[in-house]
């Protein structure tokens, strides 16, 4: 599948706008990801050739970026803080009963294809600990318990 | 309130930003009117300096004397745009102050920019914010539109002859991506790996331009400063350093909390204000300052925190959101996920980072099963000595984590060897995971 008409002018347009098309590769990613959750090989040439930039280049950036996903992932994306202020507060205890209750342990995706977990650095949440950020708006969910983790497995998936 | 407040006193609870509207209603702009249209863009940096403003990002370098390297018109080598770049990627553990005033209070953040670019002339002002901040990213884009078409943004703002431009730039996620030649690295499109200095931004930045890097908070203080004068500023500090503080405390207190408070409030104060210790509810030791920053004890909890008084004290300020540990907290476990962290987060290009955190991690990691060894304690005091704060790395990345780690062993170096000697982690022991 093709990028959508869409994304393409969205991408052109992004070149045009700051910086020329090597500083455009970032958000042309991000705008790709958006949309399909992940960065598949035909995307990500696509968006090269549209910026004239090697796949090389743009390769190179997409696997810098934590948050820039170059394997399919689930619908929903967990990110779980594994940060101090999150560990001082029982993000552990969290983590394993969400891996439990999943079956799966962070960087794997649930067999049916729902949830993604991922441990990340602290998500600016210490307030909220322990926390995580969750969906592809990264909403920020805490103070999390292993109890209430069913709350944030059912929320929407946007 | 907002007198003593004045960078998170107009945040709403919710965190809804202000439209430019409401923002004009509470005095929103009159600082960028006054500067623009009454003084010249060294009159503003002159009363930044004359402020004693220090960068909030960690450093806390005075940001005017950052500024005063920045070319004047004519002055700067080809053609081109000076840059003005407000560092949004907050990512240290612990620090969740820059959020608040991205997500809440947008607008003074690009009056500080406006000001900011305009001592600094500089031309393009980015906002670099990280991706997890998604609504501070919309509140942000949202803002400078509503700005730009009010007039503040674009050219010869407010009939001064001054014109900017400005917009945000998200990132995508590690950490490395805040420090600020990476920064400049990673919005030309490239992988976020630090640039040898000299030459520093200013003479040579983005795409070859002259440009500065402050943190959000500094940022946000400079139409305080410019709006009030800088003695009025200097007047909200209890030290030499104006200004207040947007003070994080989190980790075991009651209510985690942003407190914004004059520079040099005590964390005896601030832990009180945040409901008190937790867990056992007497403190074991603290950071002042996010991740990076070494270990207190509760015999410092009464000094003023400052970048001078904690320096002092053999700590640093650094980001002011400060982690809390009680008595049931092993300090052991907090450097353990410290490091798992800064391994992670290395950007790999010099060895003693790339090879050396992920083998301290290792070994802190083994400390806390039970596994560790005495010869291991060595190769942590090594790596402290090696590496350590200003040490022989590229970047400040590798400093930062050994101070954690090099205050831990100083201070807790009797509790490192019980791990050790017991074969268990003897807080665990003691007080159980419960406590956690
Ligand atoms: C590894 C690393 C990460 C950093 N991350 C941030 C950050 O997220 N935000 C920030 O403002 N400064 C960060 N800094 C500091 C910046 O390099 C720079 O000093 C700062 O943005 C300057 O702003 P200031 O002078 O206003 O403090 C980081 C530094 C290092 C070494
Ligand atoms: S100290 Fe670490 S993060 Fe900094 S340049 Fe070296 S490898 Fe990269
Ligand atoms: S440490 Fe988890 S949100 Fe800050």
């Amino acid at each position: 599948m093709s990028l959508s008409k869409h994304l393409r002018s969205a991408i052109t347009e992004e070149m045009d706008h700051h910086g020329g098309p090597r500083a455009a590769m970032l958000e042309s990613l991000r705008m790709i990801q958006q949309e399909h959750g992940w960065v598949s090989d035909e995307h990500l040439e696509e968006a090269a050739t549209l910026l004239g930039v090697t796949t090389a280049e743009i390769e190179d950036v997409a696997t810098f970026y934590s948050l820039i996903f170059r394997q399919p992932v689930g619908e929903k994306v967990i990110l779980l803080c594994d940060g101090a202020s999150c560990y001082l507060n029982g993000a552990e205890d969290v983590r394993d009963a969400v891996m439990k209750r999943l079956g799966i342990g962070f960087g794997q995706t649930t067999p049916d294809g729902k949830y993604t977990l991922i441990n990340i650095c602290c998500v600016g949440g210490c307030d909220h600990a322990p926390a995580g950020v969750i969906g592809r708006n990264r909403k920020l969910v805490g103070p999390l318990t292993p109890e209430t983790i069913d709350e944030i497995l059912g929320e929407d998936a946007k | 309130m907002s007198a003593e407040q004045p960078l998170t006193g107009r945040a709403r609870p919710d965190r809804r930003p202000h439209t430019l509207k409401e923002w004009r209603k509470l005095g929103g702009y009159d600082a960028v009117e006054r500067g623009l249209k009454t003084m010249t863009p060294e009159e503003v940096l002159d009363t930044v300096a004359a402020a004693n403003l220090n960068g909030r990002g960690g450093a806390g370098f005075p940001a005017a004397t950052k500024w005063r390297f920045m070319p004047k018109p004519g002055e700067a080598p080809g053609d081109g745009p000076s840059y003005f770049i407000v560092n949004g990627d907050e990512m240290e553990p612990g620090a969740f102050k820059d959020r608040i005033l991205l997500e809440a209070v947008p607008h003074q953040l690009i009056e500080g920019a406006i000001l900011a670019a305009y001592a600094t002339h500089a031309s393009e002002i980015i906002v670099l914010i990280r991706d997890a901040y998604r609504d501070a990213i919309a509140n942000m884009t949202r803002a400078i539109a509503e700005a730009e078409k009010a007039g503040y943004l674009g050219k010869n703002v407010l009939g001064s002859g001054f014109d900017v431009k400005m917009w945000v730039h998200p990132s995508a996620g590690r950490y490395i991506v805040g420090e600020e030649t990476a920064l400049i690295e990673a919005l030309e499109g490239k992988r976020a790996v630090p640039r040898k200095r000299p030459p520093f931004p200013a003479q040579s930045g983005l795409w070859g331009r002259p440009t500065t890097v402050n943190n959000v908070e500094t940022v946000s203080c400079v139409s305080h400063i410019v709006g009030n004068g800088a003695q009025w500023f200097r007047a909200l500090s209890k030290t030499e350093e104006g200004g207040t503080k947007v003070f994080g405390v989190s980790g075991r207190v009651n209510k985690p909390q942003i407190i914004e408070a004059p520079m040099g409030t005590t964390a005896a104060e601030l832990i009180e204000r945040a409901g008190g210790v937790s867990g056992t509810g007497v403190l074991r030791c603290f950071q002042p300052g996010g991740g990076a920053s070494g270990f207190l004890e509760p015999a410092e909890a009464d000094i003023p925190l400052d970048f001078a008084h904690v320096a002092k004290a053999g700590s640093m300020f650094g980001t002011g959101t400060m982690i809390v540990l009680d008595e049931s907290a092993c300090p052991v476990g907090v450097i353990a996920r410290h490091m798992a962290f800064y391994a992670r987060e290395s950007c790999g290009w010099c060895t003693p980072c790339r090879d050396g955190l992920p083998w301290v991690a290792e070994i802190m990691a083994r400390l806390e099963r039970g596994e560790g060894r005495m010869e291991d304690l060595e190769v942590l005091r090594d790596t402290v000595e090696i590496a350590g704060p200003r040490g022989r790395t590229f970047c400040d990345l590798m400093g930062g984590a050994m101070s954690p780690l090099g205050t831990g062993l100083a201070r807790f170096g009797d509790l490192f060897e019980a791990h050790v000697r017991e074969g268990c982690c003897p807080i665990a022991r003691d007080y159980g995971r419960a406590a956690a």
